[in-house]
């Protein structure tokens, strides 16, 4: 096993592990608790229409949409991190396949690999700033850098191809 | 000739009830009924729960304008019911056929997992069982809810699903364990031989899963960049205007809110999940991509399944992101895709028992 395939492997696989960590946190301390006060929200908004509270009424369903929005990239966070280890340790065990130097495929695997953790991270970090520019730009950052790296590795499949025959 | 070769070479890593083999059937078959439960969740009750809740919605805001507290309270327990429902029944599904890819994912690292051949099986045994009560206790939770449960919020259901994510949080830290030492140089039995399948079905697999997982990739980048702060904003707009038509006791206004939150529902849905769909068959054709030494059937088969599979992986998003457009047309051109990817998985697998068969027979005759 080659330098680039340890890094997407143990990344990889480090990476899964904390993705399913955070899960379990999120599941057993956060979930039930959010979701409860996601439909509390909503369902509060009515009742301040039947009472005629229109003003809290306004702010209760102001209160859903932001629990809500943290609830959605919460949720995202668990999948893509855990999708994208997948991914990463798929591509380790294949990666001597990528037409390219090790020095290049390196480079590429550490591309795949921060990307993985940063545009996760910038997405879970959205909850804390509700989108601030230095979140956003990680998520877009990272996102990015994944879908480039990935975009070189297929490439970089192709040219194995070609060079085989 | 190619398959006799192949058979050769992959057999010694392929041993009689091995870890590899445990995790590759298991995962292949917990891809199939998580799959198969899929398919029966979109047909028989997504859109019976949207239609349902669209219509619980609309009784509260009903309620609202005729300032019945109660009867409020009873539609939002409807909803968050039926929400519940349907979010159990997609969680299960999701959490099933994700235990697969890692299980077959799992199956490709064991040559470098450096831990003898009995702690390798026993953590592949606690990593399909796992798999398997993870999503049996989401699709409990609905059922069991918080029944005889010493807890405010988490019933035995949750209980149970928790306890099995944290079975595979251990068999994953056990097999990174067995990486670790794999790296550090030990090596507790003699290295097998590691196959490679550069045959046309594994080359196919690999180049049409990357291809799948990139256009997947650019998908998602495109939702996140032009709808989801969009559709976020829709979604408290519509519920905004909801609230001030039922303050005004306008039925009709009512009536359009609560259907453009249900169009704004579906629209979400249908782009996250062919997103997640795309990716997700990307990434199992990827996998599949090295299970291919292991499938004892001849190459014209071979090569018809990985075609059935790459067809429906495609036609599955594709026609569930056009269901807003062509409507139920497009909803059962995905569910044939769906059934499709099954099929071809199905078709692997019998190769893969084919396989099985041949090796241990060969074994048991090389016995004293």
């Amino acid at each position: 096993m080659n330098g680039s395939s340890k890094i997407l492997i143990l990344g990889g696989i480090a990476l899964a592990a904390f993705g399913m960590l955070y899960g379990l946190h999120y599941a057993l301390f956060v979930e039930h608790q959010t979701l409860e006060r996601m439909g509390n929200a909503l369902a509060d908004a009515f009742v301040r229409v039947a009472q005629g509270r229109v003003a809290d009424a306004q702010a209760s369903i102001d209160a859903y949409g932001l629990t809500r929005y943290n609830y959605v990239r919460q949720v995202d966070v668990h999948s893509h991190w855990i999708g994208l280890a997948m991914l990463l340790i798929v591509l380790g065990v294949v990666f001597e396949r990528v037409g390219f130097s090790e020095s290049v495929r390196r480079w590429l695997a550490l591309a795949l690999l921060t990307g993985s953790v940063v545009f996760p991270l910038g997405v879970i970090l959205q909850t804390a700033t509700h989108s601030g520019v230095l979140t956003s730009a990680l998520a877009v950052g990272g996102s990015a850098l994944v879908t480039f790296s990935l975009a070189a590795v297929a490439l970089g499949f192709t040219r194995h191809g070609g060079n085989r025959a | 000739m190619a398959t006799v070769t192949t058979f050769r070479e992959a057999s010694s890593t392929f041993a009689p009830m091995s870890a590899r083999r445990l995790l590759i059937f298991g995962g292949i078959a917990l891809i199939i009924a998580g799959m198969l439960f899929g398919d029966i969740f979109a047909v028989f009750v997504l859109h019976q729960n949207g239609g349902r809740t669209g219509e619980t919605l609309l009784a509260a805001a009903h309620a609202a304008s005729a300032q019945n507290t109660a009867g409020v309270r009873d539609a939002f327990a409807s909803i968050a019911s039926l929400l519940e429902d349907r979010g159990t029944k997609v969680d299960a599904h999701v959490h099933m056929t994700d235990a697969g890819y890692l299980a077959l994912l799992l199956a490709l690292v064991q040559p470098y997992v450096a831990l003898p051949s009995q702690r390798k099986k026993r953590l592949a045994q606690l990593f399909v069982a796992g798999g398997v009560l993870l999503p049996l206790g989401i699709f409990l939770i609905h059922y069991v809810g918080l029944s005889w449960s010493p807890f405010p919020v988490i019933g035995w259901a949750s209980v149970l699903a928790d306890s099995a994510g944290a079975l595979l949080i251990i068999a994953l830290l056990g097999q990174a364990w067995g990486v670790w030492k794999w790296l550090h140089g030990e090596r507790s039995e003699p290295m097998e031989a590691e196959e490679k399948s550069h045959s046309w079905a594994g080359r196919v697999l690999l180049s049409g899963g990357t291809v799948l997982v990139l256009l997947g990739f650019v998908h998602g980048a495109w939702y996140a960049a032009f709808n989801l702060y969009k559709h976020e904003a829709q979604e408290t707009g519509i519920l905004h205007s909801l609230v001030e038509t039922s303050i005004v006791h306008s039925s009709t206004g009512m009536a359009e809110a609560v259907n453009q939150y249900g169009g704004l529902a579906a629209a979400r849905a249908v782009s996250i999940a062919a997103h997640s769909h795309i990716i997700e068959f990307g990434l199992l054709a990827m996998l599949l991509s090295f299970v291919q030494p292991y499938v004892f059937l001849s190459e014209s088969w071979k090569r018809r399944w990985v075609v059935v599979m790459l067809a429906g992986s495609f036609i599955l998003p594709l026609f569930v992101w056009l269901e807003l457009k062509l409507g139920l047309v497009a909803g059962g051109i995905a569910d044939i895709g769906g059934l499709m990817v099954i099929v071809a998985l199905a078709g692997m697998l019998v190769g893969v028992l084919r396989y099985t068969g041949r090796a241990d027979s060969r074994w048991l005759q090389a016995q004293p």
